[in-house]
């Protein structure tokens, strides 16, 4: 910030990933995001917490241009999200994103839903694609379901596949809307046990999700949303040990305390 | 449901027991007293309608001879439709030339039927050849005029050929015209989406027969004087556009069942719109409306019969037009038996068709 002409000399690893500032997101009427302003470098891990209805899966959403923001600026990269299709689906081939609901597609096995993307966007020889996605079906441990179609796999497997999916794109950053809220209860750890070994590996991620005792041990950063504005972003520590805000403290003495 | 059943007779012995056939007659037929009503009422109305009709149309029937004279018996005349077959299957097409007809049927059967069974090798190459080359090969057969092949006019055409033809090339063209409507339909450009819409509830809010009768009487009114398309060809075009309004419908139903998800999931992987329809979108929909798109081409199938108006003679116009024939006049209960029997023959294969595909593709897409 202190040179001229930082773009050019910065190198690319501490360029942030995710750049928000001042965006701003209607409904219609209903202001769902006010002034967000966050900035997500490489490798860093951020949970976002809050309520339902507090607009943080809009946001999470908002990165990738699934949902469109009317003010501010989003930068992911170093591209911004304007109108430009171009960019958008440039910005999407690095960021990968997993949905409460999976979203597999049921008419291909799992072993083609992973190579889709790979294949047709990233024109990856077919045999290379296999290979590689392969290699994250043993890391998310159900290389055996590579020839099952997704109606067949339990929610907890679906949503592994899920991640293995966007890990073949090789993506910079992953985002995970609400991973776990879908699932059976017993399905839950199989799933956090993956993302948990993600963030081992250094991936810089954003997670909105209701799990804490998981965000303590793979956030370092963590952020609390209400009513469409941050409340309070803070390191995992702080943010458990000493929150400032007092909404904070209430929402966390609510989630933690059954 | 099983071992309700089983409990009725006495024998809860699991629902997978397979029936003798006095047990299923029992169970089925005879199982309480309004069922037995039920029975008794069935076979005699069996009994009461059927016998005529088997005699009619077979023990009393005449199959033999040549002329009007050998029909003899109190049944029905099939010689008439024997010594007419010919014109019935081929029109007016001159007999000398009718091996091209039966080389473009053949050409059609030796193509289409490896793409019945799901592990042909090559299907996909066999299908884009039966898609891309064949027509232009048909037409070239069909129409001649090159390579030593005599010109054969089409308003020589008829009969069960260009029942095939009209339906053929409707079915061809109609599906990815009607795919591609569905999509301008539901595109986010105002002005793809209006025309869309304007065209399909124009075209269905038409009769066919107006929309044929407006191609052949109307559309050379407005063309310069000396352009002449062949009547066949306005018909054909006539055809696919009013298939295409209603298929257009039908794939918009299945689009409107796929979750968003699959959409947001497709972009959030990079995929742009035309691969995200094609690879992810489309594949689903039209799985879902595979009944609703046999459905509309065996109304096409059937609609065909409409050509009549612009003077085609397709199947059931020649076969009317041979009950006028003074040598053979009485015998229009024949002619439309006949008439029903084969188109129903071609629309009952393509509603099997469309059973086995749908069983086969639900296999593979269990989830779907």
């Amino acid at each position: 910030m202190d040179k001229v002409g930082t773009g050019e000399t910065r190198t690319e690893s501490d360029r942030p990933m995710i750049r928000m500032e001042g965006v701003h997101k209607w409904y219609g009427e209903f202001h769902v995001l006010r002034d967000i302003n966050l900035t997500i470098h490489r490798g860093e891990r951020m949970v976002v917490c809050g309520p339902s209805g507090s607009g943080k899966s809009t946001m999470i959403r908002c990165m990738n241009r699934l949902e469109e923001h009317q003010r501010g600026r989003i930068v992911v990269d170093g591209v911004e999200l304007t109108n430009d299709l171009k960019d958008i689906e440039q910005i999407r081939r690095e960021v990968g994103m997993v949905f409460q609901q999976f979203n597999l597609f049921p008419h291909l096995t799992i072993m083609k839903n992973l190579c889709l993307a790979p294949t047709w966007v990233r024109k990856m020889p077919r045999l290379e694609a296999q290979e590689i996605a392969m290699n994250y079906l043993e890391r998310v441990r159900i290389p055996e379901q590579a020839h099952k179609y997704p109606g067949q796999l339990s929610g907890g497997q679906q949503q592994r596949v899920a991640i293995a999916r966007s890990l073949c794109m090789n993506p910079k950053i992953m985002l995970f809307d609400e991973p776990t809220s879908a699932l059976d209860p017993e399905m839950i750890k199989e799933v956090l046990d993956v993302i948990v070994g993600l963030a081992e590996d250094g991936m810089t991620m954003v997670v909105v999700t209701h799990e804490m005792g998981f965000a303590r041990t793979m956030a370092n950063r963590m952020m609390f949303m209400d009513g469409g504005e941050v409340i309070e972003e803070n390191t995992t520590q702080e943010f458990f040990d000493q929150p400032k805000s007092e909404r904070t403290k209430s929402f966390l003495s609510q989630i933690l305390s059954h | 449901m099983g071992t309700e059943r089983g409990m009725t007779t006495g024998e809860g012995l699991g629902p997978l027991r397979s029936l003798g056939p006095v047990d299923w007659v029992r169970r089925n037929l005879l199982s309480s007293p309004l069922q037995i009503l039920w029975t008794l009422l069935a076979v005699g109305m069996i009994l009461w309608v059927f016998p005529p009709i088997l005699r009619w149309a077979f023990i009393d029937a005449s199959w033999s001879g040549e002329t009007r004279q050998d029909c003899t018996g109190d049944g029905a005349c099939w010689v008439f439709i024997k010594v007419r077959l010919a014109q019935f299957i081929y029109g007016f097409y001159p007999e000398a030339e009718r091996w091209r007809v039966n080389v473009t049927f053949l050409l059609l059967c030796g193509l289409g039927a490896p793409l019945l069974f799901p592990r042909f090798p090559k299907r996909l190459w066999i299908g884009a050849v039966l898609l891309l080359v064949y027509p232009m090969v048909g037409a070239l057969l069909l129409n001649g005029g090159v390579s030593g092949l005599p010109r054969v006019e089409t308003s020589l055409w008829g009969g069960l050929m260009l029942t095939l033809v009209i339906a053929g090339v409707g079915i061809v063209a109609s599906f990815p015209m009607g795919v591609v409507l569905a999509l301008g339909r539901r595109s986010a450009m105002p002005v793809i989406r209006a025309l869309c819409i304007a065209f399909i509830e124009l075209v269905r809010g038409v009769p066919l027969i107006t929309i044929l009768f407006m191609a052949s009487v109307m559309l050379p009114m407005f063309l310069p004087e000396g352009v002449n398309f062949d009547k066949l060809l306005r018909a054909l075009v006539g055809v696919a556009l009013f298939a295409a309004a209603y298929m257009a419908e039908v794939v918009r139903g299945g689009l409107q069942a796929i979750p968003r998800g699959q959409y947001e999931a497709a972009q959030a992987l990079g995929l742009g719109y035309w691969k995200m329809m094609g690879l992810i979108i489309l594949p689903q929909a039209l799985r879902i409306v595979i009944p609703g798109i046999v459905n509309t081409f065996i109304g096409l199938f059937k609609d065909t019969t409409l050509v009549l108006i612009i003077g085609l003679f397709d199947l059931l116009g020649i076969v009317q037009a041979a009950t006028s024939d003074p040598n053979w006049l009485g015998y229009t209960k024949e002619s439309y038996v006949f008439a029903g029997l084969v188109f129903w023959v071609f629309c009952f294969g393509m509603s099997r068709f469309s059973v086995v595909l749908e069983g086969r593709l639900r296999v593979n897409g269990k989830g779907v």
